[in-house]
């Protein structure tokens, strides 16, 4: 059975459809990349997924409860769990702080316990603490976690934003471009975690400009193109696909043509 | 050594406070002492709701005035002892906050300044207007706290104003501990995680409605027990506690010493609480000044003085 | 009835002024993004001057015109010193910048001129005219025509002018608008001087009524920052109505409920508003990008 089950989702700004009729399913320990040129309404489709933006059209399930249009903070409960392409760091936090928040629902509790530093409310933090260190060493960040997260590289951060979606111990995590502004090593290191955490029984919903990283680590890959589904299949069958290659062939000519212009 | 970490703030503030009084050289001083820790301690609470979390408020005098006038009104007509009266304040402050935050929480920057502000006006218009009940502009009366009579059956004898240095300095100290306990707790890092980016806060599961409304009520809690602290001291007071500019003034002495640091936001308290009492001297320029000084930190250091400083100590030092 | 029409003109005289500082408000705004708190001291200062000019024994209008033009002066002044050098900062220190500015044009208007009130004569007489069993004073008409004749002016200049383009430009999209050649420093600046200068245009007209005294700026900002609210920040008509709206309602409250209250009716629209229309009367919503 499905994990995660998206019928028929759009949403319109300003008259311009965004997104139309889009939909799919994810399985338990399953990756699917979703593929498609600029603008194409992926990072879109991250966020009506995830709660960010209410959805006009369409259905989520989630374990097959209709979680359309549910805040994220309901979604997160359920264990939903995403990193943002426009990186959304706690920037005045220390690293292992950013780290240490993205267990908020573990470790929340009564105000009054945190105010007073009772021993409940010291206890819940400490195991918080150490599950973040930990994370941050698997995303290679363990020596960076007494620094200010504001003075962490881009490629640094786009790790940090997966270790903080990953101390949620998510069933289903969006991540939208996590190797973008990575080099090839960095790149490199981010399949592998991405394979070993799908490996744990996590679905994983991936938004990559990185062919050669999408090809590889995908199960299954929906092609957008102008907020439509065009294409959607194994890795093998989309490379071969005519609209899929006409789709970025065109995007890329037009690119071209700007440069050029 | 870290300056942010707790057990330093509290030491550096309760050294000060202690020892202070030694340089006095008369009682004007501790009055002038007492007043800097009323307003740390309404400062503090902003710094949970500004700097924490990062929401604005232009009318937290009116849990000020809710406060006052639980310690002036309350013991006259329900009996109660002017201390129960203050609790009663703080109670009723935290409940009309709840009522009032969620619906002013959902709006951002100036349109949540203008509905807080507006939520300020109408509690001072209140105080001034029902004259009946609260003497309207002129202000009333407030009774005697008592304690220094028990302090004083039990040996330790207090003049009037070295008595309330003590006293609030003891309640700024408990307060400031409370706030630096929250920072470092669960809950302080989803108020500071919500200031950080709201929506990354909400993936991660952060409630950001009712975080914010805790931070609200625990400001406007902070913000009633020192409007109670400042009625009881004085024992007397006018609706310009709950007053607009009493707003600005607490918002201006947190965000000017540092609303991201305890320490910091309680240095813009003593700054502004002294600023005027040695501009008398200037009698006509102290506006002048004060406006000068608001404006001249904000442009030239946006953190505030404090993180401004340590800031550029610490580079000195690397 | 005629107690209604009598409520109506008096809500409308100081709407008119709302709106006015609220004109103002959007101006700012929609350059800078900021909220200038010192709006009202800009209406103060107007007054002000022009009661010194005048009694210096200059005649009114060029009392008036001198009183404009060095408010206008002070307000590219307020850009240059404070407003530009704290670009990017959080709204809580702009907030506290501009109400900093308040303060101390406030302080420095005590020493320059003095703590008294002060009124000048009304530019046509103080007979009040009878309408409908009402009556209305003309200097009220004198306000009423000057916010209209202002809205009017501003809607040509954004509407039909290369440069008021630009102004509306730069408030849609900064960056964008730099590219496109626009300099948008100089925008700023224009800004502040048409707002300034409004403000200090509805000093003068207001003062033979009201009259004015160093400390008048205040009440008036706020009034006018709630009315640019209620009609949602940035859109000018929003900034006219909003303005209209909460004088008329100021003054049916003190009309028929209590002149005591008349100031937190004002509030509890506001309140009320912002709760179910957050992005107030004509405000647009729009979903935040992430
Ligand atoms: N909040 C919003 N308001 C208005 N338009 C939006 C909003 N969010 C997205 N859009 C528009 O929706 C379309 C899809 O954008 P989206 O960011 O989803 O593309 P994308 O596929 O993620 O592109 P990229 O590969 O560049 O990240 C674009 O035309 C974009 O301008
Ligand atoms: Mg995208």
């Amino acid at each position: 059975m499905s994990l995660l089950q998206i019928e028929g989702l759009g949403i319109d700004f300003g008259g311009v459809r965004a997104v139309n009729d889009v939909g799919f399913a994810l399985k338990p320990g399953e990756i699917v990349s979703v593929i498609g040129p600029n603008g194409a309404g992926k990072t879109t489709l991250f966020n009506m997924i995830s709660g960010v933006y209410a959805p006009a059209r369409g259905r989520v399930a989630l374990d097959g409860e209709d979680v359309t249009r549910m805040p994220p903070h309901h979604l997160a409960r359920r264990g939903l769990s995403r990193t943002f392409q426009n990186l959304q760091i706690f920037q005045s936090m220390s690293v292992l702080e950013n780290a240490v928040a993205g267990h908020h629902l573990h470790e929340r509790g009564s105000v009054f316990a945190d105010l007073f530093s009772l021993p409940a409310a010291r206890r819940r933090s400490r195991a918080s603490e150490e599950s973040a260190r930990a994370l941050l060493d698997r995303v290679g960040l363990g020596r960076a976690a007494e620094q200010e997260a504001g003075s962490l590289s881009y490629g640094a951060l786009k790790r940090l934003e997966i270790a903080r979606a990953l101390a949620l111990k998510p069933r289903v995590l969006l991540l939208d471009e996590p190797a973008a502004g990575c080099n090839a090593v960095e790149t490199e290191e981010i399949d592998h975690l991405i394979a070993k955490v799908a490996a744990e029984g996590v679905s994983i919903l991936l938004v990559e400009h990185d062919m050669k990283m999408v090809m590889r680590i995908s199960n299954h890959i929906v092609v957008l193109d102008h907020g439509e589904k065009i294409a959607e299949g194994e890795p093998a069958a989309i490379a071969r696909d005519p609209r899929v290659i006409e789709a970025y062939l065109g995007a890329q000519a037009t690119e071209a043509q700007n440069a050029d212009g | 050594m870290r300056l942010s970490s707790k057990t330093t703030t509290l030491l550096i503030l309760a050294a000060v406070i202690a020892i202070a009084p030694v340089f006095f050289p008369s009682s004007y001083y501790f009055r002038v002492g007492s007043l800097i820790f009323v307003n740390g301690l309404a400062v503090t609470g902003l710094v949970i709701l500004i700097g924490y979390a990062g929401q604005i408020s232009l009318g937290h005098a009116g849990f000020a005035g809710i406060g006052a006038y639980a310690c002036a009104l309350a013991p006259v007509h329900l009996g109660l002892h002017p201390a129960l009266a203050a609790v009663l304040g703080a109670a009723l402050s935290a409940a009309i906050a709840f009522l009032v935050g969620r619906p002013i929480l959902r709006l951002k920057g100036y349109y949540l300044a203008v509905a807080s502000l507006g939520f300020g006006i109408l509690v001072s218009m209140v105080l001034s207007n029902e004259a009946q009940l609260t003497g309207g502009p002129d202000g009333m009366a407030v009774p005697e706290l008592g304690l220094r009579a028990v302090l004083k059956a039990i040996g330790i004898d207090l003049s009037n104003t070295e008595f309330w240095y003590a006293f609030s300095g003891l309640v700024l100290v408990i307060g400031a501990w409370l706030a630096l306990n929250l920072y470092h707790s669960p809950t302080g890092r989803a108020l500071r995680a919500l200031h950080g980016s709201e929506v990354a806060a909400r993936t991660v599961g952060v409630d950001v409605a009712h975080y914010k409304l805790v931070a609200f009520v625990l400001s406007a809690v902070y913000a009633s027990v020192s409007g109670s602290l400042l009625a009881l001291q004085n024992k007397f007071i006018t609706p310009d506690v709950a007053g607009f500019m009493h707003s600005i003034e607490m918002v201006t002495m947190a965000v000017l010493g540092g609303a991201g640091s305890v320490l910091g936001a309680i240095l813009g308290a003593a700054i502004l609480t002294t600023l005027p009492q040695v501009l008398t001297v200037f009698q006509e320029y102290e506006q002048l000044m004060l406006g000068l000084v608001m404006m001249l930190v904000m442009i030239f250091m946006r953190e505030g003085l404090l993180p401004s400083i340590t800031r550029r100590i610490r580079g000195r030092a690397e | 009835m005629p107690e209604l029409l009598q409520f109506l003109l008096s809500g409308i005289t100081v709407g008119a002024v709302y709106a006015l500082v609220a004109l103002g408000f959007t101006i700012i705004y929609n350059a800078s993004d900021v909220v200038n708190f010192a709006q009202g001291e800009f209406v103060m200062l107007g007054g002000m001057i022009t009661f010194f000019a005048h009694a210096a024994g200059l005649p009114l209008p060029l009392a008036a015109l001198i009183a404009i033009i060095a408010t206008a002066g002070i307000g590219v002044a307020l850009n240059k010193l404070a407003i530009e050098p704290a670009r990017g900062a959080p709204v809580v220190s702009l907030i506290i910048i501009t109400i900093g500015a308040s303060i101390f044009i406030r302080g420095a208007t005590q020493l320059v001129f003095d703590k008294q009130i002060h009124r000048f004569p009304a530019f046509s007489g103080d007979q009040p005219i009878l309408i409908g069993g009402a009556t209305i004073l003309p200097q009220s008409l004198w306000v009423i025509a000057g916010a209209l004749a202002v809205f009017f002016c501003l809607w040509l200049f954004f509407t039909r002018t290369l440069i008021g383009r630009a102004v509306l430009a730069t408030a849609n999209n900064r960056i964008a608008a730099q590219l496109v050649g626009i300099n948008t420093n100089y925008v700023m600046t224009l800004s502040f001087a048409m707002s300034a200068a409004i403000g200090a245009l509805a000093g003068v007209l207001v003062t033979p009524i009201t009259l004015t005294s160093y400390d008048v700026g205040l009440a008036l900002a706020l009034k006018g920052f709630a009315a640019a609210m209620l009609g949602g920040m940035g859109n000018p008509k929003g900034a006219l109505v909003g303005g209209l709206l909460l004088g008329i309602l100021e003054a049916m409250t003190a009309g028929y409920i209590s002149s005591q209250y008349k100031d937190a009716a004002a509030f509890v629209v506001i309140l009320a508003v912002l709760f179910a229309m957050p992005q107030g009367l004509f405000g647009r919503k729009s979903t935040d990008r992430v």
